[in-house]
């Protein structure tokens, strides 16, 4: 700091340094904002004007916006399409709405049991005593980064012996796996700071070890849990890698969202509005638990990468 | 088990004996039940035919249920064991299922990669380092590797120039808070999810035509001729890195953005008072003071710029020129069957982020907590 030398000694910060802040703050925010803001826009657009114009002319349009493109990607195998010159005429639809609910079935387990578990063995980390406690934490943290590509192949091939490849327990368990070593940290973190009278007191009282963990470190630990929940949540419902590779043996059957958009990028390349609207669906959960719980993810977010 | 519970004292052996086998029978009974449903739900859930709905019913309770169900199980049938072996059983019940799973998942695998990587296609003959040798001579993987190096150092470096300069500006800015939920909500959004975004954007369609991607609408509006940007050799992969910097700039913010607030008032007032411009407070003050977060969102985001896969595989499918090393891990698993190469890939990505790996034992070492 001694290096800043001396000068004249004025404030800088004037109302004109304000104006361009904000001003160069909003250009980037609208950058940001304006790829999404147009699938949004596309997605509502009626399938001619979408290729006739750019989706920055969609509020002159005529025809207004519609809902038809929601039905037909959400529809199952058959959809009524309304139109003008043949009555209703039935297209294929792309069933994203069973796609919603299988990401639902991998995404809420492969969420709880992670946590469950991660926060099993956080307790026990921190409060039992047990030989080989140091180097096995120490595991967890080298397995932190471990990269999940090199599981793939050795996991896929026992599934395929076992017969679990396309199967929600497979998926759910591969998940875990991927999720444990930051699942466990962050709890770690957390639970060993749980001031140790507070256990010493149900200790006096009698109770053992599982029934203090489960009435006491639980019920304390709900914020160091709802953080990694939303962590977790994202990352297996936005995940492709784990259900291309793990869901492989299901076929279309088990598809998630994601896997569900990809096929839709390849059947559907050109038409926007299915694509968009799509892209949509497969977005709102996450957001919406996004926009609701932000709190807690930043805070999971510092916790799991200041480390101190 | 039964035999831990003969009665030392002579009381009725014929009552102790029923109830010592009663015992027996209980604790066998309900892991069997246990273990009975929990298969009657995995045959379920595997060859339904039950909508789609019920299939999502069933698979959260059953899920759910069951992991709970399992440790309920666990200790019931430790707590039915005497005293001393309790002890000993109790701390295995805490760790042991997360150890058995990160064993099985990420430990073994580690191993198990490496010794497939130094065999053949189907894992059933040696080749020594053929694999390794074919992976850092074949054309299309030293493109890959290059490429994964473009990610590396383009899509790290412009998430954190960007995170820092949201963060810097927000901070002076009145709205910091709607300015920062905006910045950061693409976090939300997949990876697969911003690759339909940004195709949307990329849309080329022959000049003449309509443009309805907005990025050769505005190269035409200026005079330009439409460019068709996702197969334009070689920038495309700086298309798709763009796409990378848009979802990791909110992580990089938010991060950076509460180590600024950490910097001390006092320090940043001085130099102001000593008249240094707001750039040198910047560079001189802020950046020195917050390098541990810089170093940290720095290495997160090079591990995932490390792993991308999505983004390429949903955009171009690693064509045109833009393949990475996760991209031909897939293939040369799903499509080229090859899991001596797969793996070898496998074990380079493991390698490249060992230095991470000791630098985060480096740190815990420090810490006094064990």
């Amino acid at each position: 700091m001694s290096k800043v030398k001396k000068r004249k000694s004025l404030n800088r910060e004037g109302q004109s340094s304000g104006i361009a802040v904000n001003a160069v703050l909003l250009f980037l925010v609208i950058l940001w904002t304006i790829p999404t803001f147009g699938i949004l826009v596309t997605s509502f657009r009626v399938k001619d004007n979408v290729f006739a114009t750019g989706w920055w002319k969609a509020f002159s349009d005529d025809s207004g916006f519609t809902l038809e493109n929601y039905g037909q990607v959400l529809a199952g195998r058959d959809y009524k399409l309304k139109s003008d010159t043949n009555g209703n005429s039935p297209v294929k639809g792309d069933n994203m709405a069973g796609a919603f609910l299988n990401s639902i079935s991998v995404t809420v387990p492969a969420v709880v049991i992670p946590i469950l578990i991660a926060a099993f063995a956080a307790y026990g980390f921190a409060w039992l005593d047990f030989p080989g406690r140091r180097p096995l934490f120490i595991l967890i943290v080298a397995l932190l980064v471990v990269p999940l590509q090199i599981s793939l192949i050795p996991v896929l091939r026992d599934y395929q012996k076992l017969k679990l490849n396309g199967t929600y327990l497979g998926i759910w368990l591969a998940h875990t796996g991927f999720g444990l070593p930051l699942a466990t940290y962050l709890l770690f973190n957390y639970i060993s700071t749980i001031p140790r009278s507070i256990l010493e007191s149900a200790f006096i009282d009698g109770a053992s070890h599982f029934t203090t963990f489960v009435r006491l470190i639980l019920p304390l630990s709900v914020p160091a849990l709802a953080s990694f929940a939303i962590f977790q949540f994202l990352w297996v419902w936005n995940d492709m890698l784990v259900a291309l590779v793990f869901l492989s043996g299901a076929g279309a059957k088990m598809q998630v969202v994601t896997v569900r958009l990809l096929n839709l990028i390849g059947s559907r390349g050109q038409d926007w509005q299915l694509l968009t609207s799509g892209a949509f669906i497969s977005m709102i959960l996450p957001l919406t638990v996004f926009l609701a719980l932000q709190k807690f993810f930043i805070r999971g977010l510092m916790a799991g990468s200041v480390k101190e | 088990m039964g035999d831990l519970y003969v009665p030392d004292k002579k009381r009725n052996a014929g009552q102790e004996f029923i109830t010592a086998v009663g015992r027996v029978l209980v604790s066998l009974f309900v892991p069997v039940v246990t273990f009975a449903v929990l298969w009657a739900g995995f045959i379920f859930l595997r060859d339904s035919g039950a909508s789609q709905l019920i299939i999502t019913l069933v698979a959260i309770i059953w899920g759910v249920g069951g992991v709970a169900a399992l440790f309920i199980l666990s200790n019931f049938t430790i707590q039915r064991l005497p005293v001393h072996w309790r002890k000993r059983f109790v701390p295995f019940l805490f760790v042991g299922p997360a150890l058995i799973i990160l064993g099985y998942y990420l430990f073994l695998p580690a191993i198990r990669s490496f010794y497939m990587s130094f065999m053949g296609k189907f894992s059933k003959d040696f080749v020594g380092l053929a694999n390794y040798k074919y992976i850092f001579t074949d054309r299309t993987m030293r493109l890959a590797f290059l490429n994964n190096l473009e990610w590396m150092i383009l899509g790290t470096s412009l998430s954190l120039i960007f995170g820092l300069l949201f963060a810097l500006l927000s901070e002076k800015s009145r709205f910091e808070k709607l300015a920062k939920s905006l910045i950061f909500l693409p976090m939300a959004i997949s990876f697969v999810g911003a690759g339909v975004i940004w195709k949307f954007i990329y849309a080329f369609r022959p000049a003449g035509e309509a443009q309805i991607g907005l990025l050769n609408a505005l190269v035409t509006a200026l005079g330009g001729s439409p460019v068709n940007w996702i197969v334009l050799r070689p920038w495309n992969t700086i298309f798709l890195i763009i796409i990378l910097v848009w979802l990791q700039t909110g992580y990089a913010m938010v991060i950076l953005s509460a180590a600024i607030k950490g910097v001390p008032v006092t320090l940043k007032e001085a130099a102001r008072i000593d008249g240094a411009s707001e750039w040198r407070i910047v560079f001189q003050i802020i950046i020195p003071s917050i390098k541990g977060s810089l170093v940290t969102v720095g290495t997160t985001i090079l591990i995932v710029t490390l792993k991308v896969f999505d983004i390429v595989y949903a955009m171009t499918n690693g064509l045109f020129g833009t393949e990475v090393l996760a991209s031909q891990q897939y293939k040369q698993m799903f499509k080229f069957l090859n899991y001596g190469r797969g793996s070898a890939i496998a074990i380079v990505i493991l390698i490249a982020v060992i230095p991470v790996m000791w630098y985060n034992l480096k740190q815990f070492g420090k810490r006094e907590v064990f």
